[in-house]
């Protein structure tokens, strides 16, 4: 499949990869420097691979609060929030963004690779009590990421842009084309996620990128990115067989126990877990990438397995996400990796394993939240 | 198109080595490097490391890919790049003059001549589409 950008992408220069079915920009000049005028000043992402749906009515909160493990109780409208949809297990079928769009109608943004198993979920248990419907095909979204993006959105819309909270969003015109505008995003910079009509977003992008300061970043740069700050990434640190107590995202969790799987985590809880996320931060360059065995620190025993890895250019080293047994995922404990017969030696850190990001900086005084 | 210069020989594996008498310097060809994109580590061979002819003698890292480089002849390391340990981007900016990878005394200069010449090395690329 083909974003409406993806003319943009190959004149751009860009290296093309499958991604979830997609026909996706990996690179377009070189994934350390895309990363690095993310960190230091705005890139612009094509998203539009990702699924939308859409959940309306007068059920829609009771339908959602049953459907996702996600706090939607006392989300107003104009704010988002992250969660999860959730299979009988507790295991994560994905994770998501829920928007309370209308005090009726609520978006749900979620993982491209995962729309038809959101969509069967998410419309057998919402359909019964409100009208559910799947937008991903009338909804392309690209993601204005980095320390000077609100200039950049500003020399675009208008002043109505300047005052959004960390995951508030507003309705307001960018570029002369209707926009949804999330202040969100996967980076850890400050940022806006962009929702517009497909058939704007191909005038949207170019303006943007006339803009000096804003420069085209592919999938690469994203994943660097979004590895530095800790952020899971379903397929690698999330699955079906994995709940949000082991991914350290309990945070994310609904207080109350009436949605789908919150009687799995309550016995998963009390059994105790198995397995914890752990980000770990090599001495040197090389990257321990997905399967690498994590071994404990004296000896060759496996106490858990890399998710995610890379060298992180903002940090200066590499650094992985992955599962070890509970023992072994404190801050502070030794831990190495194998790879290809060579013992990495790293560390157990406190996530994220960059710190300097300016997604919840306070924007003309507001705060973040 | 890549840059291929005249003076080097090549393997089918895109690697490069310069003889300059009983020594060969060795590094990876700008197409390698393209192909790899941004270089972030070089697994370095020792010194006095014996190096044989197309066999794996390190690896070579990008931030989405892992690529093992291959010995163009029989040898011994005498000297490896040291810039490369905190500057591996050199590897892309610069593959045949900074970016070298190691150097190599070698165990038969008449070796090379089972290498690619420049030509063939470029007709190997055109065949592969670059």
């Amino acid at each position: 499949m083909r974003t409406p950008l993806s003319d943009n992408h190959v004149e751009l220069g860009a290296r093309m990869v499958d991604f979830a079915g997609w026909e996706m920009p990996v690179q377009y000049a070189g994934i350390l420097g895309e990363h690095r005028h993310t960190r230091t000043r705005v890139s612009l992402f094509d998203t539009c691979h990702m699924s939308e749906f859409i959940i309306r009515g007068p059920g829609a909160l009771s339908a959602l609060r049953a459907a996702l493990a996600c706090r939607v109780d006392g989300l107003q409208v104009g704010r988002c929030r992250y969660g999860f949809l959730l299979n009988a297990d507790g295991g994560i079928v994905d994770d998501l963004i829920c928007y309370r769009v209308e005090p009726e109608e609520y978006m749900i943004v979620a993982n491209a690779g995962r729309r038809e198993a959101d969509a069967a979920a998410l419309g057998q248990r919402t359909g019964t009590k409100a009208e559910f419907a799947d937008a991903s095909d009338e909804m392309a979204k690209i993601d204005l990421q980095g320390p000077n993006a609100l200039t950049a959105l500003l020399a675009v819309a208008g002043p109505a842009a300047r005052g959004l909270p960390y995951y508030g969003f507003t309705r307001i015109e960018v570029a002369g084309v209707d926009a949804l505008v999330s202040r969100t995003g996967y980076t850890g910079e400050l940022g806006y996620e962009l929702y517009v009509a497909p058939e704007d977003v191909v005038g949207l992008w170019e303006r943007l990128l006339e803009l000096p300061d804003v420069k085209p970043a592919g999938l690469g740069a994203r994943d660097t990115l979004r590895l530095e700050m800790g952020y899971s990434l379903y397929g690698h640190e999330l699955d079906e067989s994995t709940t949000p107590l082991e991914a350290g995202l309990q945070w994310a969790l609904p207080a109350h126990a009436d949605y789908v799987g919150a009687e799995a985590l309550a016995r998963r809880s009390e059994e105790g877990i198995q397995k914890r996320l752990v980000g770990v931060q090599f001495q040197g360059r090389r990257a321990a990438r997905q399967d690498a065995p994590l071994l404990a620190d004296d000896d060759d025993e496996e106490v858990g397995k890399v998710t995610s890895g890379c060298f992180a250019p903002s940090v200066g080293a590499a650094v992985a996400l992955g599962y070890a047994a509970p023992g072994f995922a404190q801050p502070g404990r030794k831990l190495a990796a194998r790879v290809r017969g060579t013992r990495l030696p790293g560390t157990v850190v406190e996530l994220p394993f960059y710190r300097e990001g300016t997604a919840r900086k306070k924007v003309n005084n507001e705060e973040g939240q | 198109m890549s840059d291929i210069p005249e003076d080097l020989l090549y393997t089918e594996q895109h690697e490069w080595i310069r003889a300059e008498g009983e020594t060969g310097v060795i590094g990876i060809t700008d197409y390698a490097a393209e192909q790899l994109g941004d270089v972030t580590f070089v697994e370095l061979p020792a010194p006095g490391n014996e190096l044989n002819a197309g066999e794996a003698f390190g690896e070579i890292e990008s931030v989405k890919a892992v690529s093992d480089m291959y010995a163009p002849a029989d040898g011994t390391v005498t000297e490896v790049n040291e810039r490369l340990a905190d500057e591996p981007g050199l590897v892309n900016q610069s593959p045949y003059c900074d970016g070298w990878i190691c150097k190599v005394s070698l165990a038969e200069t008449s070796q090379l001549g089972e290498l690619l010449s420049p030509e063939s090395y470029a007709k190997l690329l055109e065949e592969a589409g670059d």
